[in-house]
C-alpha cells in the first residue's frame, strides 16, 4: 500500500461506544473505506451515525474497539488524525455574526495556513462552493443550504484528504442537495477526497455513495455498493392502497399469502406493502385475488427494490419513521436530543 | 360586568396564579429580588438616616421598607406583563381572544394575577419589615391608604407592561417593558427625602408622579400624612392613562388575530 | 506562547471582541446600565458625603468605583454567555478539529473579554471624570486603573469559563448571575465599611472580597496612593483566579474531550 493511499482510508474495529448515563449508541461496528470512495453511512435517526462520526473524527473516544484515520489511532494519535480529516458535523456549526470571508479568516489562521496565502485561500474556497456573493454578509441572514456550504468550505482550508459529512443535507431543499451533492463528487473525483458521509435519505446514499454501510440501533446491518444490496433483495414489492380506507386489513389479509416473507408492511400514508414472491409475474394473480375478495383498489405500484428494502429486510422495519433506536418515530430532527451538552459529561475522558 | 365576563376574568387569573406559584423559577425571584433590597438599601444604608436635614421620623429602616414595598409593587405588574408576552407568544393568547366575549376581561383577569402575586409579595415583605424593627405609627386607615398606592402602582405598571405585551406579543419585549419602570422608580426620593437631593435628580424627581406616591406613602406610614389627595390623584392618573394605553394594545392583538 | 499560538490567540480574541460589539443589545446596557445606575446613585446619595467621616471628597467620586466591577460581572456573563453558545452550536466541535490547543481556545475567549472591559473601563472613567470626579493619583493611576480592571475582568471571567464549560447552557450560566449581584450590593458599595451602621450588614461587607476590589479602586480616586489597598485587590483578583483556574480546566476537561 503506498503512503498516499494509506492517508486516506478509514478502518474501524469492533467500535464501540457505551454512554455512561444512556444507550450503548454503537455496538461494536466494523468498517473499512478506500481511499477515494464516497462511503453512505446510512441510518435513521438515533441509529447511532453521528456517535460514529464524533469518535471518528477523535472528539469521542471510544470505549472500545479500535478505529484507524489516514492510518492513524483515533484514540492514540488525535491531533494527527485531525491534521487529515476535514469535518462538517451535523447542524452547520457557524457563529450567526461573522460573516464567511471572517469564518475562513480565523479557520485559516486556526490552521496555521501561513499568513500571505490566507486571504487568497479563503476567497477561492468561497468562490468554489458559490458564496462569492455572499462573502461580507453576517451568517445570520444565510439559508441552510448556505451555511452548509459554507460549513463544507471551512472544513476544506487545510487540504483534508478524509472528509466526514454528519448529515450534510437535511433540511436543505431538492435544489440546495442537488449543489452540495455535486461538490462532494467532485471533491471525490477530481480531488480523490475520501468522503465518509452520514443520511437518513435513502436517495442519497443511492446516488452519491461508491458504497453504503446500513447501521440500525448501532449495528451495521448491511453493507456494500447500492447495486449488490438492491440485488440482495431480489424481489420487487408491491405497494397498494385500498379505495375505503377501513379495507386496509382485509387487503393485508388478501395479500399476506404473496409475500416472500409472509409479512405486511402498513406504510403510514395508508398503504399496504409487502415483498412480491414471483416477482411481475404473480402481478395478475393478486388483482384477481383481490377482487375476489371485494377489495377495490386506488392504486397499485410495483417497485423494485430499493435501499428501504434492503433496511426492512434486514430490521424489519421501514427506514423512513424508524427514529431513535425503539421505532417510535419521536424527535425526527431533533439529534442528539440533550445537545452536544451532555456528551462529555457522559465520557470517559 | 357580566356573568360571561366575570368567569373569563376568573378563569385567567386562576390559570395565571397557577401557573405563577407552581413555578419556583417564577416565584423565587419574585420574591427574593424585594427581600434583598430591602436588606440591601435597610441594612447598608442606614447611616444616612444621619445625614443633616433627614426628616423622616421613623428611621431609616421604615423609610426603605416603603420605597421597596412600592417597587416590589410596581414589579408584579411589570412581571405579570411578562406572562402576558409569554401567553401571546405561545398562541395561548390567540385562543382566549377567541373565546371571550369581552375581552377588557382579559385584562381584567390578568390586573387579578398581578394584585395576587403583589399581595404574597406584601405578606413576605412585611413579615419581614416587623421582624427587622420597621415602625408603623400611622392608623389603620392610613396604612390601608399606603398599601392602596401600592397595588395602584402594580395596576399601572400592569397596565403599561400590557400595552407592551399586546403590541410585540413576544417576551423579547421583555426589557422594553422592564427598564423605563425601573429607570422613573429610581428617579425618585429613593434613598433621601426630596429635600436632601441635589442637582438634576432633584429637578426631575419633583415633577416625577412617584414622587408624590412614595412621599405619601412614607408619610402614611408615619402617620403625619401630608399630599395625600395628591398621591392618589397622581396614582389615578397615571392608571386611566395607562388604561387607554393597554386597551390600545389590545385592539391592536386583535387586529392582528393574536 | 507557541509561534502557532500566537497567531491563534489574536484571531479568536478578535471573533470573541468582534462578536459581541455586533451584539448592541448585549453592548448598549453593558455601558449604559452602570452608567444610568452610576448617575442615579451619585445623585440621590450626593447628601452621604456629608456624613462624619466620609473619606471621598464627594459621593460621585466615590460610587464611581461601581461601574468598574459591573464590568466584571458583564465579563462573567458575556464571556459565559458567548462560550455556553458555542458549546450548543457546535462552533466548539470546530474549533477542537484544528490544531487548538486547549489553553489557546480559552486564552482566545479571554484575551477578547479583556479587550472589552478595557474599553469600558476607559468608558466610565471618561464620563466619570467629565462629571467631575476627582482623580489624585495622575497618569501613572489610569495605567494602574486598566491593570487592576484587567485581574477584575480575568478573575470574574474564568467564573464565567467554568459555569459555561460546566454546565454547557447559556440559561444556567445567567443563573449564576444574581448570586454575584448579591456579592456586590453586601459589601462597601455604597458607604464604607466604618459607616455602615448595622452590625451584620458591616461584617458582611468587611469579609466580602469585594469590598477589597471596591477599596482598591477607590484608593486610586483619592487620598493617594495607598500601596495596601492596590495589595489587597490585586490579591483578591488573584485570590479567585487561583481557585477558578483549576475549576475552570477541570470543567474544560471534561467538556472537550477530544484525543
Ligand atoms: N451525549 C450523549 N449521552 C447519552 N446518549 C447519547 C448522547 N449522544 C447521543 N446519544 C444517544 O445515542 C444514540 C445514537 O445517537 P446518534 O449517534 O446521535 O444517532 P444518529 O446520528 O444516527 O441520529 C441515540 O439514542 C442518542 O439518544
Ligand atoms: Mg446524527
Amino acid at each position: 500500500m503506498s503512503e498516499r493511499e494509506r492517508a486516506a482510508s478509514i478502518e474501524v474495529e469492533g467500535l464501540v461506544k457505551q454512554f455512561k448515563k444512556g444507550p450503548r449508541a454503537v455496538d461494536g461496528i466494523d468498517l473499512h473505506v478506500e481511499p477515494g470512495e464516497i462511503y453512505g453511512f446510512l441510518g435513521p435517526n438515533g441509529a447511532g451515525k453521528s456517535t460514529t462520526v464524533l469518535m471518528l473524527t477523535t472528539l469521542l473516544p471510544p470505549t472500545a474497539g479500535s478505529a484507524r484515520v489516514a492510518g492513524w489511532d483515533v484514540a492514540r494519535e488525535g491531533a494527527r488524525v485531525r491534521e487529515s480529516i476535514g469535518a462538517a458535523l451535523q447542524e452547520a456549526a457557524l457563529d450567526p455574526f461573522l460573516t464567511a470571508r471572517e469564518h475562513m479568516r480565523l479557520q485559516t489562521a486556526l490552521h496555521g495556513v501561513p499568513k500571505s496565502e490566507r486571504v487568497r485561500l479563503g476567497d477561492e474556497l468561497i468562490e468554489r462552493v458559490g458564496l462569492a456573493e455572499a462573502a461580507d454578509r453576517k451568517v445570520k441572514g444565510y439559508s441552510g443550504g448556505m451555511k452548509r456550504r459554507l460549513d463544507l468550505a471551512l472544513s476544506l482550508v487545510h487540504g483534508p484528504r478524509i472528509l466526514f459529512l454528519d448529515e450534510p443535507t437535511t433540511g436543505l431543499d431538492p435544489q440546495s442537495r442537488a449543489s452540495l451533492w455535486e461538490e462532494v463528487e467532485r471533491l471525490a473525483r477530481e480531488d480523490g477526497v475520501t468522503v465518509f458521509l452520514t443520511t437518513q435519505y435513502l436517495e442519497e446514499a443511492d446516488q452519491l455513495a461508491n458504497r453504503v454501510g446500513i447501521i440500525d440501533r448501532g449495528q451495521i446491518v448491511a453493507e456494500g455498493t447500492p447495486a449488490a444490496l438492491k440485488a440482495q433483495i431480489g424481489e420487487p414489492s408491491l405497494e397498494a392502497v385500498p379505495a375505503e380506507p377501513e379495507q386496509r386489513d382485509a387487503m393485508a389479509a388478501v395479500l399476506a399469502p404473496f409475500a416472500s416473507d409472509g409479512d405486511c408492511v402498513h406504510h403510514e400514508r395508508g398503504s399496504v406493502g409487502v415483498r412480491l414472491r414471483g416477482g411481475d409475474a404473480a402481478l395478475a394473480e393478486v388483482v384477481r385475488a383481490l377482487d375476489a375478495a371485494d377489495v377495490a383498489v386506488t392504486s397499485l405500484q410495483l417497485h423494485a427494490p430499493t435501499l428501504d428494502d434492503v433496511f426492512l429486510a434486514k430490521t424489519g422495519r421501514s427506514l423512513e419513521g424508524s427514529g431513535d433506536g425503539d421505532g417510535d418515530g419521536e424527535d425526527l430532527d431533533g439529534d442528539r436530543p440533550d445537545g452536544a451538552a451532555a456528551r462529555p459529561a457522559g465520557a470517559p475522558a | 360586568m357580566s356573568a360571561r365576563s366575570r368567569s373569563v376574568a376568573l378563569g385567567v387569573a386562576w390559570r395565571g396564579l397557577h401557573n405563577f406559584f407552581g413555578n419556583p423559577s417564577l416565584v423565587i425571584p419574585a420574591v427574593m429580588f424585594p427581600l434583598f433590597f430591602f436588606a440591601a438599601f435597610a441594612g447598608g444604608l442606614s447611616n444616612v438616616a444621619n445625614v443633616p436635614g433627614f426628616d423622616f421620623p421613623e428611621g431609616y429602616t421604615t423609610f426603605q421598607f416603603v420605597f421597596v414595598l412600592i417597587q416590589a409593587s410596581a414589579f408584579g405588574g411589570v412581571f405579570t406583563g411578562f406572562a402576558i408576552a409569554r401567553d401571546f407568544e405561545s398562541g395561548v393568547g390567540r385562543r382566549m381572544l377567541l373565546a371571550a366575549p369581552n375581552r377588557r376581561a382579559l385584562l381584567g383577569g390578568y390586573a387579578l394575577v398581578a394584585a395576587g402575586r403583589t399581595v404574597f409579595v406584601w405578606a413576605l415583605l412585611t413579615a419581614l419589615g416587623l421582624l427587622v424593627g420597621v415602625e408603623i405609627a400611622g392608623g389603620v386607615a392610613q396604612v390601608v391608604g399606603m398599601y392602596a398606592l401600592a397595588m395602584l402602582m402594580t395596576l399601572t405598571a400592569l397596565l403599561w407592561a400590557a400595552g407592551i405585551a399586546l403590541r410585540f406579543r413576544s417576551l423579547q419585549a421583555g426589557p422594553l417593558m422592564q427598564t423605563p419602570v425601573f429607570l422613573i422608580i429610581f428617579i425618585a426620593p429613593v434613598y433621601v427625602p426630596l429635600n436632601l437631593l441635589t442637582g438634576w435628580v432633584h429637578a426631575a424627581a419633583t415633577v416625577n408622579p412617584i414622587t408624590a406616591v412614595l412621599t405619601a406613602a412614607r408619610d402614611l406610614i408615619a402617620g403625619v400624612p401630608a399630599d395625600v389627595a395628591l398621591a392618589f390623584g397622581a396614582a389615578l392618573a397615571m392608571l386611566a392613562f395607562f388604561a387607554v394605553w393597554a386597551l390600545r394594545g389590545l385592539r391592536r392583538a386583535e387586529a392582528a388575530g393574536g | 506562547m507557541s509561534a502557532r499560538a500566537r497567531t491563534q490567540v489574536p484571531e479568536l480574541a478578535r471573533r470573541s471582541f468582534v462578536r459581541t460589539v455586533r451584539q448592541p443589545a448585549q453592548v448598549v446596557p453593558a455601558i449604559t446600565f452602570p452608567l444610568f445606575l452610576f448617575a442615579i446613585n451619585a445623585a440621590g446619595l450626593d447628601s452621604a458625603a456629608e456624613l462624619p467621616g466620609f473619606p471621598a471628597p464627594d459621593y460621585l467620586t466615590f460610587i464611581l468605583a461601581v461601574p468598574f466591577l459591573q464590568a466584571g460581572l458583564f465579563a462573567v456573563a458575556g464571556l459565559g454567555a458567548d462560550l455556553a453558545r458555542d458549546i450548543e452550536t457546535g462552533f466548539l466541535d470546530r474549533l477542537s478539529l484544528t490544531p487548538l490547543s486547549r489553553s489557546g481556545l480559552v486564552s482566545g475567549q479571554m484575551a477578547g473579554t479583556i479587550a472589552l472591559g478595557v474599553v469600558q473601563a476607559v468608558v466610565f472613567l471618561t464620563i466619570g471624570l467629565a462629571a467631575g470626579a476627582s482623580f489624585d493619583t495622575g497618569a501613572a493611576g489610569v495605567a494602574v486603573l486598566i491593570l487592576l480592571e484587567i485581574a477584575i475582568v480575568f478573575a470574574f471571567g474564568l467564573i464565567g469559563i467554568t459555569a459555561a464549560f460546566r454546565f454547557g447552557n447559556g440559561e444556567a450560566v445567567q443563573g449564576l448571575f444574581p448570586v454575584l449581584f448579591i456579592f456586590l450590593f453586601l459589601s462597601t458599595m455604597a458607604l464604607p465599611a466604618d459607616l455602615i451602621e448595622q452590625d451584620w450588614f458591616r461584617t458582611v461587607a468587611t469579609y466580602n472580597p469585594v469590598s477589597y476590589l471596591f477599596d482598591g479602586v477607590r484608593s486610586l480616586f483619592y487620598g493617594g496612593w495607598d500601596p495596601a489597598a492596590l495589595a489587597g485587590a490585586f490579591g483578591v483578583a488573584a485570590g479567585i483566579s487561583a481557585v477558578f483556574l483549576p475549576l475552570a480546566v477541570r470543567a474544560l476537561n471534561a467538556r472537550v474531550v477530544r484525543t
